[in-house]
């Protein structure tokens, strides 16, 4: 069964609100809707599907790659080079923790961003469909469905006050 | 209480897209200005690289001059920017909005010329590459990681990373804003930094959690970089150096400067990007409580120095405070220090009134920095230029004409950048400020409207 996708673009939230409402009372599942604004609206504002996400996870990961590559390095470094210093350990604790520590502070953000990357389902290479006027002001509601629910999901959206509708 | 003016999102994009879809008179004159300073300071130090160090007024015992003070300076500089953007994101301070992003690409650019000050001082800068990286793998020669040299790029090139990547990541959105309203070539470029944004409540969601945990994250990185730059001086056996408080006083002294070069940075933004719709009087005024409570910290903690160089009763700690304290030209600049960055500003700031005009903030806040530049000329130069038993000489310093310019080239290169940045992205973020046009709200209590913030748990 093939699929079409339509986006409606509303001026008023509240509208955004009672149209969503409205394609879900007419069974068209929470999943194949999605909300485009230009800014962050209040999570949950226009009922939308509540998206789950791992992003703390990111950053302990890459904390734990970091302080290894740390620990690699300045270990590594002084053992199979060693500065022999009389009465003196080989590991030199004090300034290797600085180093490891900047190793995992790295890595536990580089790991955050790419986390939000991939939490945010980006980079996507083709922007679909879409309207140049949401990031100004505009709220775009994204439908996906069956083609042959096309019709009444175009008709909600209408009769909720979008402005215009597109389908791809 | 801040009375928001109420803005659509079409006006927010048009009056802070102006130099990006634009390009003003002013800052063609501007850049254009600031690229020959820069270009002269990349003379010098051409200049420098053929003819040696002997150009500069470096000179036995004292090997640590204008170029290591600006390094600190620039360091310093550099601190507060992701500072203040982290501490007010994580506590969701409402009037952070239009200081963030200014603040935190300042801190990048701050970064990137503090970094180039090693090289430069190096005297032949590729020569440092030896010292950072292994570089004679046949020989199996590897940089000592216990050396401070290991240190200090590694804390500095963690910190501009991370920093970099905290300025990118809440400039997605707006990359996206700047997308929709360009075309061409331009379209494309944006369109590839966006990623493809779309602004759905996923994203929106992720965004708002990175920049908690982004924050959250950066903040021990900035307390430990400029502590590792205290270290530098700290590990060394220099009197007046080696004192453990050095890295909270370094600590707070680079916030003190960083806080007055953001207050400087967001009045000048103002005026020349006319931005009096997203910058008021309440933004200014605190940002000077702020600094009133950092100067008084600041101040504690020098304080504190010099009482454990006395305490000590070590004659060469005492001379070299004497020096500092007493004996011109030294004691001149310790004065000059001791007013700008103290005595002038803070009981100033005491005044609402002072602390609400955008003048008297601005030549405070340059007054501050030109202050702590002094006071980290006199941490460096009266300690090296010492007189003790292992020490044969004892010669002053007196930075050359090439090191002036070298410096005035640093400071015209971190304005440069600043003003390259602004005209490929916006200074003040555009989706922050359209959500504070959505979360305020005015209320009547009795006779007057007073603002509501509503906000998410």
């Amino acid at each position: 069964m093939a699929n079409t996708q339509l986006l409606g673009l509303f001026e008023d939230p509240q509208k955004v609100a009672d149209a969503m409402g409205e394609l879900k009372g007419a069974g068209f599942p929470v999943e194949d809707l999605d909300i485009y604004s230009g800014s962050p609206f209040p999570e949950g504002a226009f009922g939308e599907h509540e998206a789950e996400h791992r992003l703390f996870m990111f950053p302990l990961v890459g904390a734990l790659i970091g302080f290894s590559i740390g620990l690699l390095w300045t270990a590594g470094t002084q053992i199979s080079y060693p500065l022999i210093t009389g009465g003196k350990p080989i590991l030199s604790i004090p300034p290797m923790t600085i180093i490891m520590y900047e190793n995992t502070m790295l890595g536990a953000i580089l790991f955050t961003v790419l986390g939000v990357l991939f939490e945010s389902r980006l980079p996507k290479r083709d922007l679909g469909l879409y309207d140049e006027r949401i990031t100004e002001g505009y709220i775009g509601i994204y439908v996906d469905c069956p083609v042959e629910r096309a019709g009444a999901a175009e008709a909600v959206l209408n009769s909720n006050g979008a402005e215009e509708i597109k389908k791809a | 209480m801040y009375y928001r003016r109420t803005l659509t999102e079409a006006q927010i994009n048009q009056q802070l897209l102006g130099t990006v879809l634009t390009t003003p008179l002013w800052w063609i004159v501007l850049v254009s200005l600031l690229g020959i300073v820069v270009a002269g300071a990349v003379g010098a130090v051409g200049w420098m690289i053929n003819q040696g160090l002997g150009v500069t007024g470096l000179r036995q015992p004292v090997f640590w001059g204008f170029f290591i003070t600006n390094f600190i300076f620039w360091v310093g500089i550099s601190h507060a920017g992701v500072m203040i953007s982290a501490i007010l994101r994580l506590s969701q301070a409402e009037w952070r909005r239009p200081m963030v992003r200014a603040a935190e690409t300042m801190t990048v650019f701050a970064l990137m010329a503090s970094l180039a000050m090693p090289l430069v001082h190096a005297g032949r800068p590729w020569r440092i590459f030896y010292w950072v990286f292994p570089y004679d793998w046949a020989r199996g020669i590897w940089p000592d990681v216990r050396s401070p040299l290991v240190w200090d790029p590694i804390a500095i090139t963690t910190y501009l990373t991370s920093s970099m990547l905290f300025v990118y990541t809440a400039l997605i959105p707006d990359l996206a804003i700047i997308r929709d309203r360009s075309t061409g070539w331009r379209r494309s470029v944006y369109g590839a930094l966006s990623l493809g944004w779309h602004g759905n409540p996923r994203q929106w969601k992720i965004q708002g959690f990175a920049g908690i945990l982004l924050s959250a994250l950066i903040l021990p990185v900035f307390v430990s970089v400029h502590s590792i730059v205290s270290w530098d001086f700290s590990v060394s056996l220099v009197p007046s150096w080696h004192v453990t408080i050095f890295a909270p006083y370094f600590v707070i002294g680079a916030v003190h400067s960083g806080v007055s070069a953001v207050v400087t940075l967001m009045i000048i933004m103002r005026k020349l990007y006319k931005l009096e719709n997203f910058i008021w009087e309440e933004h200014i005024d605190a940002l000077a409580r702020l600094l009133m409570v950092v100067a008084l910290a600041w101040m504690f903690l020098f304080w504190l120095d010099l009482v454990f160089a006395l305490w000590l009763r070590e004659e060469q700690e005492i001379t070299v405070w004497m020096l500092r304290m007493f004996e011109p030209p030294w004691s001149w600049l310790f004065f000059l220090f001791f007013m700008f960055s103290f005595v002038i500003p803070v009981p100033l700031w005491m005044f609402r009134r002072v602390r609400r005009s955008f003048t008297w903030m601005l030549w405070t806040s340059l007054l501050v920095n030109f202050g702590m530049f002094l006071e980290r000329f006199l941490i460096i130069v009266p300690a090296l230029m010492r007189k003790g038993p292992q020490t044969f000489t004892y010669a002053t310093y007196r930075p050359s004409p090439v090191e002036f310019t070298i410096i005035f080239g640093t400071i015209a290169l971190v304005c440069f950048l600043l003003l390259i940045f602004s005209k490929f992205f916006p200074l003040i973020p555009l989706w922050e400020e359209k959500e504070g046009q959505l979360l305020i709200d005015h209320v009547k209590v009795g006779n007057v409207y007073v603002p509501a913030l509503v906000k998410e748990h």
